[in-house]
């Protein structure tokens, strides 16, 4: 099914190296304006299918199509799409001003407009003091600001960008992202980004596809990403998750030893293999003292502060792993106290197994 | 810590062996005595000499033809060879025939080389010099360019791609550009070694065209005279300005 504003439409394309299934029948909308992010543990697919959105790869089989036109049979140069890539291929012998107006010349466009499109792009991305710099006299932040600049200033109607701020320090990166979100609203470009750090790609895009071993798994805001993980690949990947596994029941999982855990009923058929998913901040813990039965019951076994909240891992029996639960602020607990966990029924996930 | 100043002897007595000789040459070359055991005082007469001698002036001749020629040649081929190489081709095996000119002994080649000119029946003169110094001198170029492509990041022709280049276009304004201090310096040491060779040289020459290491060979026969010291002299003037410019070349397109 393709939306209406759909700019891109990837339509059940397979790519395969030898053995390797790089995409498997991958099929994505991505809509006009949308800051959208391919995340996945490395050699899942997605640095392939970005690269074959710009031309230098060729899927097996499928479609591709940017606002309705056929994109896999314009080669890279002809395609209005640019990408922005992990090395930044900044032109080591032409200085910031001669690598950004690279794309205008080959497009043949007068001079004037040229420098005036330069100009324009440097200012956007703050580097006009540089402009007559080489990139080995610049910073990691300065070089990528000008690959942005080179890309941007040809105003693909699809920005690709492969991990954007891998290179750079944990600093810089922080405030690149911000800069990267308020870059999009400006030039009103629609981004693809390819990241495999989950935090980069939840706090820059407005859509995320979660990809593993060539398939994508969930294509979903990163709120929903989070709270209504698809399965368990997603709920692994994204953040930190207790898993209990047992057989669905009406009412939630029943998982042996520990009886019938509370869930939002799924649409899964009774009696089934089944996971409950649910989020340590999700779990509430109260000591045993307390009168309020819980749901669960199991003993502090490691009591971690962070400053802004407590991690507790909790020994629960009959479940193999430790169960986190975290709290804001500092916790009263102690290693070895007695606790009872409840949680919403609400933020229960349950997943097929 | 103190560094023993003993290990400097071993350090100074390589230096001496190795340039001592050719000491000895230059300050020989401006001995107004032709009597290598004896210094009559400073002359420039030797050089004057060489000036008006015709024979090494026409092997000097002979040789700049050659040594500009097939560094031309051999550099496109060399550079165009190592760029093919490196995008379509992961064969170890091709790797080491291209390389092979370079490292099998000169005699070998030069048999090699006048077997086959025998044999599609060209007359040997300087052109097939000049043909026989390409076949070297591509291997060189190749492996230096080669050896550069290695570092190059490939991402470059892929970004100029991206932005609107047509693979023309890329290979002139993007590639060449990045292979520069490569192709420079397989050009020079093509040319210095295309300037002293004498093995294959002498196997595929004719009879009439001298180039001057032949020609020095004839004249040392009868003995070494001064005159061949100031010609020693000013090759090794040469060589030392194009190794010179071809360091400097490589470092000054590295640093931008």
């Amino acid at each position: 099914m393709t939306s209406p504003d759909a700019l891109v439409d990837i339509q059940n394309v397979t790519r395969t190296f030898g053995s390797t299934v790089a995409l498997d029948n991958v099929s994505l909308q991505i809509h006009t304006n949308e800051f959208f992010a391919l995340l996945g543990p490395s050699g899942c697919g997605k640095t392939t299918l970005l690269r074959t959105l710009a031309g230098f790869e060729v899927p097996d089989s499928g479609a591709i199509l940017l606002g309705g036109e056929d994109l896999v049979a314009l080669p890279p140069h002809r395609r209005p799409v640019n990408l922005m890539f992990q090395s930044y291929a900044l032109f080591p012998h032409m200085n910031v001003a001669k690598n950004v107006a690279y794309g205008l010349e080959r497009e043949r466009l007068p001079k004037d407009e040229v420098r005036e499109r330069v100009d324009d792009v440097l200012l956007t991305v703050g580097l006009s003091d540089l402009r007559g710099r080489r990139p080995k006299q610049l910073s990691g932040g300065q070089r990528q600001r000008v690959a942005l600049a080179r890309a941007i200033v040809k105003r693909p109607k699809l920005l690709l960008l492969d991990e954007p701020l891998s290179a750079l320090d944990r600093k810089v990166r922080a405030e690149m992202q911000l800069e990267l979100k308020r870059l999009q609203h400006e030039v009103g470009i629609t981004f693809i980004v390819v990241t495999h750090d989950q935090e980069e790609a939840m706090s820059m895009a407005d859509r995320i596809a979660v990809m593993n071993e060539g398939q994508v798994h969930q294509v979903a805001p990163p709120v929903e990403l989070y709270q209504r993980p698809a399965n368990t690949f997603v709920s692994d990947f994204i953040g930190t998750s207790n898993r209990f596994t047992g057989t669905a029941k009406p009412q939630g999982v029943e998982v042996a030893g520990l009886g019938v855990l509370p869930a939002v009923t799924t649409s899964l058929s009774p009696e089934t293999l089944a996971h409950l998913v649910i989020r340590p901040e999700d779990l509430v813990v109260a000591s045993t003292d307390s009168l309020d039965r819980g749901l669960m019951q199991g003993s502090v076994a490691e009591v971690v502060f962070t400053g802004g909240q407590t991690t507790l891992a909790i020994t629960v029996e009959g479940h193999p792993r430790p169960v986190l639960a975290t709290t804001p602020r500092a916790s009263d607990l102690r290693r070895g106290d007695e606790v009872w966990l409840r949680w919403d029924t609400e933020r229960a996930v349950v997943l097929a197994a | 810590m103190r560094r023993s100043r003993w290990l400097l002897i071993p350090f100074w007595a390589t230096f001496v062996f190795l340039y001592v000789p050719i000491l000895v040459l230059v300050v020989m070359s401006f001995n107004a005595s032709s009597n290598p055991f004896s210094w009559d005082g400073f002359s420039l007469e030797w050089y004057g000499e060489l000036a008006g001698n015709e024979d090494i002036l026409e092997g000097f001749r002979n040789t700049l033809v050659v040594a500009v020629g097939s560094t031309v040649l051999a550099t496109v081929l060399g550079t165009l060879l190592a760029v093919g190489l490196d995008k379509y081709s992961r064969s170890k095996a091709l790797d080491a025939f291209t390389l092979a000119p370079a490292i099998i002994p000169d005699v070998v080649l030069a048999i090699g080389l006048l077997a086959f000119f025998t044999l599609v029946q060209f007359t040997l003169g300087l052109h097939t010099v000049l043909l026989a110094h390409v076949v070297f001198n591509t291997a060189f170029v190749t492996a230096i360019v080669k050896a550069r492509l290695n570092n190059v990041d490939h991402s470059l022709e892929e970004a100029s791609r991206d932005l609107g280049a047509t693979s023309a276009s890329t290979f002139v304004r993007i590639t060449l550009p990045s292979l520069a201090p490569g192709i420079i310096a397989g050009a020079l040491l093509a040319f210095t070694l295309s300037l002293d060779e004498f093995v294959i040289a002498f196997f595929t020459n004719g009879p009439s065209t001298p180039t001057l290491p032949i020609t020095i060979y004839s004249m040392v026969r009868f003995g070494v005279t001064p005159e061949i010291n100031a010609l020693a002299t000013l090759l090794i003037l040469v060589s030392f300005t194009v190794v010179i410019a071809a360091q400097r070349m490589t470092r000054l397109t590295d640093s931008v």
